[in-house]
């Protein structure tokens, strides 16, 4: 065991350079999006945005030296126990939570809120990486992937009616670990062919893509007629592709709110109205897009300076980096995300524990959903949806969510020469 | 396969993304001038407009402030409604409507809920508002006349309309530009040069700030002053005379071209059309279709010169060497020219020659000395042709070209005209066709101001200066535009010039306008009296002659050339000539000595004479015994 790079005890410094560039420089997109033009810096102010992430990111430390403090076995030990507290903390919500922007998704204490279900998300990786490191579990099962499957979704349906669906849809995330673990190949076909046909559904019209699909099953078919068994699911398939394209254009159509179609017709490019509907996403395309090669400058972007973009210190963060750092800002930026999950990614396969592998893979997971989610959502390609830019975006609850999500695995890994 | 699954995933997706970041920044250029359009805002700083002088240096137009108040919805408190009310002299309703009217306009944005307090007003304001949250008072600039006349030539200012802004990119919406007179003739003078601020705006479209810190701004140039050629004495005089009559008088002083006075009657103040009435007040003016104060007379209305005309058939027929000043022709109350068609005249002494036919503006003496220039030649066309090139060089039957906006150029016609109108060669035409021509009716029409010119030109024996308003523009007091320093000479020798010189002087002496003279100035005149016609329920019907005088003074070195058209005023010398001479004498002497014509002017009005067409009943025309006193002025 001694064989291995590096002693028991050492931090992989290279997550926590990445992750210290992403929240300072969020930090310096913050102080953009939220200062008042007219008004001089104040640090001390506790009314400045900027000020109290300052307050959030000095709080990060003291979490990840506690973290870092812990025994590297009380996160699998008691992963159980916390994962049940996050449970009810997200049940307590409906009691005691506070109603912000139509969300009750905080406990308030006076000024500051705390947001359960940016912590649950930690919690819930370390529930799923305790039960499927269990030796007795095993993914290739029916009841096992059931399982697993409920403890992945508890904390989301306890999420989506806060209503906070943007959270919510984080736990596909989850996914990754799974099939790394295991999981049949085909739920990743399945679940490609649904998003594909739900995409071109909304794209091109039912019609379109029911032809389509009946073209290319006449095709395998022809291909295949020498086939002797298993020709059932070349009939089977092309029928239940087209029950469900009916299905999605029924469900949007019907089941979705008007704001949701708009959203998704944003991105496809369909006639909307950008002055109203397509606001957000036009207005954070134009700030991105006036950046240029180098950007118009710290405090220089009009776009952000106007506050045209709506939630730019929290959600929308990454239009400021566009404006005011140009495309080389914003692709170091994606650079720095690529760099951090790699590494996670590299440092999960290099794990002995399944457990830690797991957890690697769920932080990996996590981020991944969010970057995605949250750069595709500023940069319009991909419908809006609420969910904050980790270690970048405005809000405590988030960057504490997302630090020790994270350290828990610089924990793991630093303990990964100790396993038992 | 599982393991490379989301290293995969995260690799393929930050490529796609600055993939997109590549095409958003650096491929689509079209963003940046979004951002622009959207967080920049343009303010505009806009320079004091020149003042206008007259020729003595007084200030007839300056600038003066004006208040706005103004509110921003959002920002306002519960406020004592009352006082506020009575502060304003408005309504509670009123104002309720205005500030929900705001309200539906922007809650974040300034909208007007007073216009254009004066500066007494605002005083009164001032120390009060700061009470009210969200309201406040803000400047502006509006015209301030220092005269309540010269409306006509000074014009007015008004908010620009879409094809002003498309015509011209300098405007925007909201801007003031000169409508008419002056005013639009020297815009680009008057006006300056706007400055800009670039302002940057937040997503509510409030300031929050210059913009590069104010490196892209420009300062205002301000409006240069300008110092017309009109004597405002003069000018104020004339509108006096003209009270209660329509009409025109131009004053030009020959050796110059400068246009002295220029009145257009019936007239109005020229403050009526700045501040909080403006609009009520210019609906009134555009829809008084009967008396037409808008419509200037002394540029824009065309009426048969009658007699003065003649002045100019004597001119074309010496240089046509048709006549010579010797030679008389006898009158039998009229011109017979064939077919026991007659050209009626009045009663004078028979025969006359060039001199005394001018002076007793004999209808037959000018019949044959026209029928001869037109007969000269071997056909018709032919001497209708070269008298009209006569008439064309000094101005008449075109535009005069002068540096004011409006105008007509009256008719002079010629063969073409004729051969049209009696289907030539199907159908003939002989001189006798055209005789009303001779005496200045007819076919024959000018406006004022040509008929002026005409009388400077005579008075210059031979040339004139194409009149003119400007006399200097700040900064460059030497120079006026070349076309108003380029002398234009008649087509008749300068030596032609004295017989009819001396028969206008005759006018004065023993002749039509005997009756009008001034001591101690040489006046040389020349009465007309237009027969005019309107159509009443599609019907010609005549009207009261127009009285017409043009007169110059002194004889020699003339000072001052006019021409004065008063509508229905009947006979030459009952109103233009009197008021001509008032006016010259005021040019002139800068006093009045016949306070018998001018008290016979102001206690006189020609408004039942103007009424009588418009009264559905029949009428006499041109009683002149029947006088009217002075009516109420009817209030605008």
């Amino acid at each position: 065991m001694a064989i291995n790079t590096r002693n028991r005890g050492t931090f992989d410094w290279l997550i926590i350079v990445l992750y210290l560039a992403l929240v300072g420089i969020g930090w310096v997109n913050i102080i953009s999006a939220s200062i008042d033009p007219t008004e001089n810096y104040n640090l001390f102010d506790l009314s400045n945005l900027y000020a109290k992430q300052l307050l959030f990111i000095g709080l990060s430390i003291l979490l990840i030296i506690f973290i870092l403090s812990l025994e590297a076995k009380f996160f699998e030990r008691f992963a159980s126990i916390i994962y049940v507290v996050s449970i009810l903390s997200l049940l307590g919500l409906f009691v005691f939570g506070k109603t912000i922007s139509g969300a009750t998704s905080w406990y308030g204490f006076g000024s500051f809120g705390l947001q359960p279900s940016e912590f649950a998300k930690a919690a819930t990786a370390l529930a799923l990486a305790k039960y499927l490191s269990d030796i007795q579990t095993d993914v290739k099962s029916f009841v096992h992937q059931l399982r697993a499957f409920v403890i992945i979704a508890l904390p989301a349906i306890c999420i989506i009616p806060q209503p906070d669906p943007g959270s919510a849809l984080v736990y596909a995330a989850f996914f990754f670990p799974l099939y790394r673990e295991g999981l049949s190949g085909i739920y990743l076909i399945i679940g490609s062919v649904v998003v594909g046909l739900f995409i071109l559904t909304l794209a091109f019209g039912p019609y379109y893509v029911i032809a389509g699909i009946f073209a290319i099953a006449v095709i395998l078919l022809i291909m295949n007629r020498k086939k002797r068994f298993g020709k059932r699911l070349y009939y089977v398939l092309p029928i239940v592709s087209m029950l469900f394209v009916f299905s999605v254009d029924y469900i949007f159509q019907n089941v979705f709110e008007q704001r949701h179609r708009d959203r998704f017709n944003v991105v496809l490019g369909k006639d909307v109205d950008m002055k109203s509907i397509g606001y957000n996403t036009y207005q954070s395309e134009i700030a991105i897009g006036n950046g240029g090669l180098f950007g118009k400058g710290f405090l220089k972007g009009t776009q952000t300076k106007g506050d045209f973009v709506p939630e730019q210190q929290t959600d929308y963060i990454f239009s400021t980096v566009g404006e005011e750092w140009g495309f080389l800002g914003s692709t170091l930026v994606i650079f720095l995300f690529v760099g951090l999950m790699l590494r996670v990614i590299i440092l999960a396969e290099r794990q002995k524990s399944q457990f830690s592998r797991i957890y690697g893979y769920s932080v990996a997971g996590i981020l991944f959903i969010h970057f995605l989610v949250n750069i595709g959502m500023v940069t319009g390609v991909l419908p809006t949806v609420g969910i904050p830019l980790p270690f970048f975006s405005y809000g405590g609850s988030s960057l504490w969510g997302f630090t020790i999500l994270l350290f828990i695995f610089v924990k793991l890994d630093s303990n990964r020469v100790n396993d038992w | 396969m599982r393991r490379i699954l989301l290293f995969t995933v995260v690799l393929v997706s930050g490529l796609l993304f600055t993939g997109r970041l590549f095409y958003l920044q650096i491929l689509n250029t079209s963003y940046a001038g979004l951002s622009e359009n959207n967080a920049i805002k343009r303010s505009f700083d806009y320079p004091q407009r020149g003042h206008i002088y007259d020729r003595n240096g007084e200030l007839l137009v300056s600038n003066q402030p004006s208040y706005d108040v103004m509110v921003i919805p959002r920002e306002v408190e519960p406020f004592d409604t009352l006082e506020l009310c009575q502060m304003l002299k408005m309504t509670k309703e009123a104002l309720v409507t205005r500030l929900e009217k705001a309200r539906v306009y922007s809650p974040r944005l300034p909208s007007i809920v007073i216009p254009q307090l004066t500066k007494s007003e605002y005083a009164y304001l001032q120390e009060k508002m700061r009470k009210y949250e969200g309201f406040y008072i803000q400047k502006r600039s509006l015209r301030d006349y220092q005269i309540d006349f010269g409306a006509n030539f000074l014009g007015y200012i008004a908010e620009v309309n879409q094809s002003d802004i498309e015509a011209n990119p300098y405007y925007q919406s909201g801007d003031l530009r000169g409508r008419t007179g002056v005013e639009k003739q020297y815009e680009d003078v008057l006006r300056g040069v706007k400055g800009v601020k670039y302002i940057q705006k937040d997503r509510f479209n409030r300031d929050i700030g210059p913009y590069k810190n104010g490196s892209l701004d420009t300062l205002p140039q301000p409006g240069k002053d300008i110092t017309l050629t009109v004597d405002a004495a003069l000018q104020r005089y004339g509108e006096e005379l003209m009270v209660n009559k329509r009409g025109g008088i131009i004053a030009i002083e020959p050796a110059t071209g400068e246009i002295l006075a220029l009145i257009s009657a019936p007239n109005y103040d020229p403050a009526l059309l700045v501040g909080r009435e403006r609009s009520a007040n210019f609906t009134k003016l555009w829809y008084d279709t009967i008396s037409k104060p808008l419509f200037d007379r002394s540029l824009q209305a065309e009426y048969p010169p009658g007699s003065p005309f003649k002045t100019l058939n004597a001119l074309i027929a010496l240089q046509e060497g048709v006549v010579n000043t010797e030679e008389s022709f006898s009158c039998h109350g009229g011109y017979v020219y064939g077919r026991g068609r007659k050209l009626g005249c009045h009663h004078h002494p028979s025969p006359l020659s060039m001199i005394p036919g001018i002076a007793n503006s004999c209808n037959a003496y000018f019949a044959n000395v026209y029928r001869r220039v037109i007969e000269k030649y071997d056909s018709p066309q032919e001497g209708m042709d070269v008298w009209n090139n006569h008439l064309a060089s000094f101005g008449l039957g075109d535009f005069m070209g002068t540096d004011l906006p409006t105008g007509r150029p009256g008719f002079i016609p010629d063969s073409k005209f004729y051969n049209r109108s009696y289907e030539y060669p199907k159908y003939k035409w002989f001189s006798t066709a055209t005789i009303s021509n001779s005496i200045g009716q007819g076919e024959v029409i000018t406006t004022p101001i040509q008929l002026a010119n005409v009388t400077a030109a005579i008075a210059n024996r031979g040339w004139y200066y194409t009149p003119h308003i400007i006399k200097s523009i700040e900064g460059d007091e030497k120079q006026i535009p070349e076309e108003y320093r380029t002398k234009h000479v008649t087509s008749i020798d300068p030596a032609n010039f004295e017989p009819v010189v001396q028969g206008m002087y005759d006018v004065y002496n023993y002749g039509t306008a005997s009756a009008v003279r001034i001591a101690d100035i040489d006046i040389c005149g020349k009465t007309g009296t237009a027969e005019n016609y309107t159509k009443i329920n599609g019907e010609r019907e005549q009207l009261t002659d127009h009285s017409i005088f043009v007169a110059f003074a002194p004889k020699d070195n003339p000072k001052i050339a006019i021409a004065v058209f008063v509508e229905n005023g009947y006979w030459g010398s009952r109103y233009a000539g009197k008021i001509a001479s008032l006016m010259i004498e005021k040019h002139i002497k800068g006093e009045i000595t016949r306070t018998d014509l001018e008290e016979w002017v102001l206690t006189h009005s020609l408004e039942d004479e103007y009424a009588k067409p418009l009264s559905g009943q029949p009428f006499y025309i041109n009683d002149g015994k029947k006088l009217s006193g002075i009516p109420e002025k009817p209030q605008l």
